[in-house]
């Protein structure tokens, strides 16, 4: 058996392939928090439930529809982002002249709701949702056995991160809606409807976090509580990555994974840990995080 | 917290003439000396068990108000020096076999020293990252909390003995406890009052107001938070302590984020800001679990739905609108 630094290369790779899946949903859900801060100005906290809600939406299509994984995939974020949409502007939209912190305790509140419903009615024990048959079994790649569905989780994430990026660092709608996070007032003065930017941008966060979800759905079980312990791990991803860049959310969250990943190798007891030691250190060397522009 | 959020909008404070500043605190007085009579002759009418634990989620409520209402810093893991007093109390009380007074005293100085620590690196951050670090770092002690051999992970820590207090006073008997319990609230609440009023809270609320004037009189503004957040914990510690010798219990509970985004909803309740507004909150939260027990989970999303509520509509608070309609500072 081949070693590296006299740990088991099988174990290591399998731990670092875990940690990727992990970093996987750190970026998709610190993305989403982080497009949502630029334009709305408040941290979602509701993010974790809406994550939860997009893998509870993929079982009861599954299970009360008979719709599969395929169409579940577009369903649940197209689903949870129209509810985003009703929540902002039933909701967030009244806090918007209030201190931000207001908007944290609302959707506080909001993931309260949310949880507290599914718990009540499905429990805490997790339903099982299966791998789609297109994407079970796995291949050998020599030094480890890749499961297919887990390169899927892996690439797609990856897929999506990047065109988000793309879409807003590169394209005319994503260069006002930089310019409407900039500064709203004056966007708005020409003619832009800067509401309506943020009502959709924030149906888009919570739409990634949705799509997160149902990636999640048959890798861990479909849980009401999947997203709340979640969540807070990727606050601290977002403290450390900083909430000014949105590519450097997508590298904080897959860097994350894999650090945390490596952390179950060495050390396992600190693997829950490890992320918010991180973030510990990176206050007290860098407080704005390692994207984050000064304030 | 204030109402506005950007500078060039005028705050909604209201200068306070001196003469009115002092009738005001001898008002505060009589409502402390109605507060502690409330406390004196509550048992009558209530379960002493029930109060104990209103009393303690009141000092909670009142520390954590603390470092929100007058710091203007808003902790969403306040769960974590409550939890962590408790289980050192726990600890103390039942393996190292300390009596009561020594073991609330332990817990006290352990959340004192875990808000030494956090609270340095917190206060590197303001506003919504405050928020998100004070949580991500009581997580970190909610997991060594469900790790670690010593806190008896999902079971936590059970029968902790009530102990006697200066080997004198059983306080397996539910009214000695009471006793000291109210002494300890009360003692508390003191404390709180003489931090808001001294001239270090004074300091305080300027920085919350104007942090960039605070800054060029010369008051080192780090200082002054991290100080406040060190006092909060302390407290916040003495009421997670007196709560496990109570409740013969440390367990993952007080140190879940469900636990400090309870306190935020006691002290939303009640008047974030005021003096009394989180005891009325405490109360409020604290009856409501109690008599809506029979309705088991659905209690989370009543709260829930009472943060949104709160957060929409009644941002002020029970005591905040009372204090708006007797126009003085309660």
């Amino acid at each position: 058996m081949h070693t590296i630094f006299g740990i088991p290369s099988q174990l290591l790779f399998g731990q670092l392939l875990l940690g990727l899946i992990n970093g996987a949903f750190y970026a998709l859900l610190s993305l989403g928090l982080a497009v949502i801060f630029g334009l709305l100005n408040i941290i979602n906290f509701s993010h974790g439930a809406f994550y939860m809600l997009g893998a509870f939406l993929a079982w009861m299509l599954l299970t009360y529809c008979g719709i599969g994984y395929w169409w579940s995939l577009v369903l649940a974020p197209l689903i949870v982002g129209a509810l985003g949409i009703a929540v902002e502007r039933l909701l967030i939209a009244r806090l918007y002249r209030l201190d931000p912190l207001y908007g944290l305790l609302l959707t506080f509140g909001l993931a309260l709701v949310l949880q507290g419903v599914f718990r009540n009615i499905y429990g805490v024990s997790g339903l099982p949702y299966g791998i789609p048959s297109a994407l079970a079994g796995g291949r050998n790649l020599g030094f480890m056995i890749l499961p297919n569905y887990r390169a899927w989780v892996i690439a797609l994430s990856l897929a999506v991160s990047i065109s988000t990026w793309l879409a807003i660092e590169k394209t005319r709608l994503g260069a006002t809606l930089r310019a409407a996070t900039e500064n709203p007032a004056l966007v708005e003065a020409f003619g832009i409807n800067v509401p309506l930017f943020v009502t959709v941008t924030y149906g888009f966060g919570v739409a990634l976090a949705a799509l997160a979800g149902v990636l999640a759905a048959p890798i861990y079980s479909v849980n009401p509580n999947m997203g709340a312990d979640l969540i807070i791990t990727v606050f601290a991803v977002v403290v450390i990555g900083g909430l000014g860049s949105i590519l450097g959310s997508i590298v904080t969250g897959f860097g994350l994974g894999l650090a945390e990943g490596l952390t179950k190798v060495i050390y396992p007891e600190a693997s829950s840990t490890v992320i918010f030691a991180i973030m510990i250190v990176v206050l007290l060397v860098k407080p704005n995080g390692l994207f984050g522009k000064a304030t | 917290m204030t109402e506005t959020a950007r500078a060039d909008q005028p705050t909604t404070t209201v200068a306070v003439p001196a003469h009115a500043r002092r009738n005001d605190v001898a008002f505060h007085r009589w409502i402390f000396g109605g507060i502690a009579l409330a406390v004196a002759f509550a048992p009558a009418l209530a379960y002493p068990v029930f109060l104990m634990k209103v009393m303690c989620f009141g000092l909670f409520a009142s520390a954590f108000n603390l470092l929100l209402g007058f710091g203007g810093l808003l902790s969403f893991g306040h769960a974590a020096y409550f939890g962590a007093a408790a289980y050192v109390s726990a600890l103390a009380a039942k393996a190292w076999g300390l009596p009561p007074e020594l073991a609330i005293l332990a817990g006290a100085s352990a959340a004192a020293l875990l808000g030494a620590l956090f609270g340095a690196v917190a206060i590197r951050r303001q506003g919504i990252y405050f928020a998100m670090i004070t949580l991500a770092l009581a997580q970190m002690i909610y997991f060594v909390a469900l790790q670690a051999k010593v806190t008896g992970g999902e079971d936590g820590i059970q029968g902790v003995p009530r102990g006697t207090l200066f080997g004198l006073i059983d306080l397996g008997n539910d009214y000695a406890l009471y006793a000291v319990v109210a002494l300890i609230f009360l003692a508390g609440l003191a404390a709180v009052h003489r931090i808001v009023h001294s001239p270090f809270g004074h300091v305080l609320r300027a920085i919350r107001e104007n942090e960039p004037r605070a800054l060029s009189l010369g008051y080192r503004v780090p200082r002054y938070r991290h100080a406040v957040f060190v006092m909060s914990a302390t407290l916040t510690g003495l009421a997670g302590a007196t709560k496990a010798i109570v409740f013969q219990l440390a367990s993952l509970t007080d140190v879940h984020w469900t636990m400090s985004g309870e306190v935020v909803l006691m002290t939303l309740i009640g008047g974030m800001g005021t003096m009394f507004g989180p005891l009325v909150g405490a109360l409020v939260v604290v009856a409501m679990e109690y008599y809506l027990a029979s309705i088991g989970g659905w209690i989370s999303v009543i709260e829930g739905a009472v943060f949104v509520v709160c957060v929409l509509g009644f941002r002020e608070g029970i005591v905040g609108v009372l204090a708006r309609k007797l126009k003085r500072p309660l």
